[in-house]
């Protein structure tokens, strides 16, 4: 709990990070004021693009003491308002994995190249940008901490790997690193129950740290408050408190 | 994406957007989580200019999108018969 009589701030703007394949992307930048050091998390977006959602998540993360950055991984898709680019993403057939993970990475390596990073960084992301954090953790071993939201598509049949997908999320599974924590929602279809039952399944054949909380009363995108079809009070406090549990005790 | 129901059709036409009247070149179906509409997933159908550089969207429910493509598909069948033969290219 914070004193009501201490100074606190947080800043947040716009930034031009490097990805890994070697060119720049914008990414929203918050961090709190004040010398640190802070862990560090990068926020993978979801499917409808680099929105407003994810510059409010930024703004959470940076209020709860974590340099954030929220890469936009629809960058080389041009500009205009979040939704017409993810239009465009979406007619090309979504954003290839590698292209993401690079960006992700050279995230991290923008947070672990501040003065005030405590040495910490974490993964965050829902929807598709849940299954892009875990791809991430997983393709590297500079992370000590992600959080998979709802992320679809971390269970994939053969028959829906192609140049942009060329390895199932599940597949990589032994190469994870850090512990995963999982939320979802028991009405989804993507993931369904079975698919993150196969996951965990997963995790623990190959002895990782993880915790997986299924929300009866929830389905697909229960922490979006500006989407009232989705969006379930109680599931998204309770989840909201697990992250800061969580990341509590892996990025202190 | 969450989905990949995507379909794509060439069109001849206009569409009208923000900008005002430009010509249509194609449009993209499909079904995924919406923008703005309230349903988990809608019927997205964007009508684009050639280099999808201009947009008019809309999200559907699935029920009005089928009755939408009844009714486009009888409109269409009426205007066959009004013109006393099947609509040709470019028609």
């Amino acid at each position: 709990m914070r004193d009501t009589g201490a100074y606190e701030g947080v800043v947040a703007e716009t930034v031009a990070i490097r990805s890994t394949h070697g060119d720049y992307i914008n990414a929203y930048y918050g961090r709190p004021l004040g010398p640190g050091p802070f862990p560090g998390m990068v926020l993978f977006h979801h499917r409808p693009g680099w929105d407003e959602w994810y510059r409010e998540a930024t703004h959470r993360f940076a209020y709860h003491g974590y340099l954030t950055i929220c890469p936009n991984l629809y960058h080389r898709y041009g500009t205009g308002t979040a939704d017409d680019v993810a239009a465009r993403v979406r007619e090309a057939g979504d954003v290839p994995d590698d292209q993401v993970v690079a960006d992700g990475i050279g995230s991290i390596e923008f947070l672990r190249a501040q003065p005030n990073l405590n040495g910490k960084v974490g993964l965050f992301g829902t929807c598709s940008g849940g299954r892009h954090a875990y791809l991430t953790a997983c393709r590297t071993s500079n992370v000590d901490a992600v959080v998979d939201c709802w992320g679809g598509r971390v269970v994939m049949a053969p028959e829906d790997l192609n140049d942009k997908y060329p390895v199932a999320p599940i597949d990589l599974t032994a190469d994870l690193t850090c512990p995963l924590l999982g939320l979802f929602g028991e009405q989804d279809r993507s993931p369904s129950p079975a698919e993150v039952a196969q996951h965990e399944q997963e995790l623990r054949k190959h002895g990782k740290q993880y915790e997986f909380h299924m929300y009866p009363d929830a389905g697909h995108g229960f922490f979006y408050y500006d989407k009232p079809a989705v969006y379930r009070a109680g599931p998204a406090v309770d989840g909201w408190q697990k992250v800061w549990d969580f990341l509590g005790r892996h990025l202190a | 994406m969450c989905t990949t129901i995507s379909h794509r059709t060439t069109v001849t036409g206009c569409g009208k957007g923000p900008q005002g009247w430009f010509d249509l070149h194609h449009v993209n179906v499909g079904y995924d989580h919406p923008f703005r509409a309230p349903f988990e997933h809608a019927v997205s159908i964007d009508f684009l200019d050639e280099g999808s550089s201009t947009r008019v969207a809309v999200e559907l429910s699935r029920e009005s999108a089928r009755e939408l493509a009844k009714q486009i598909l009888a409109t269409v069948d009426e205007a066959d018969a009004y013109e006393g033969e099947p609509a040709r290219a470019g028609s």
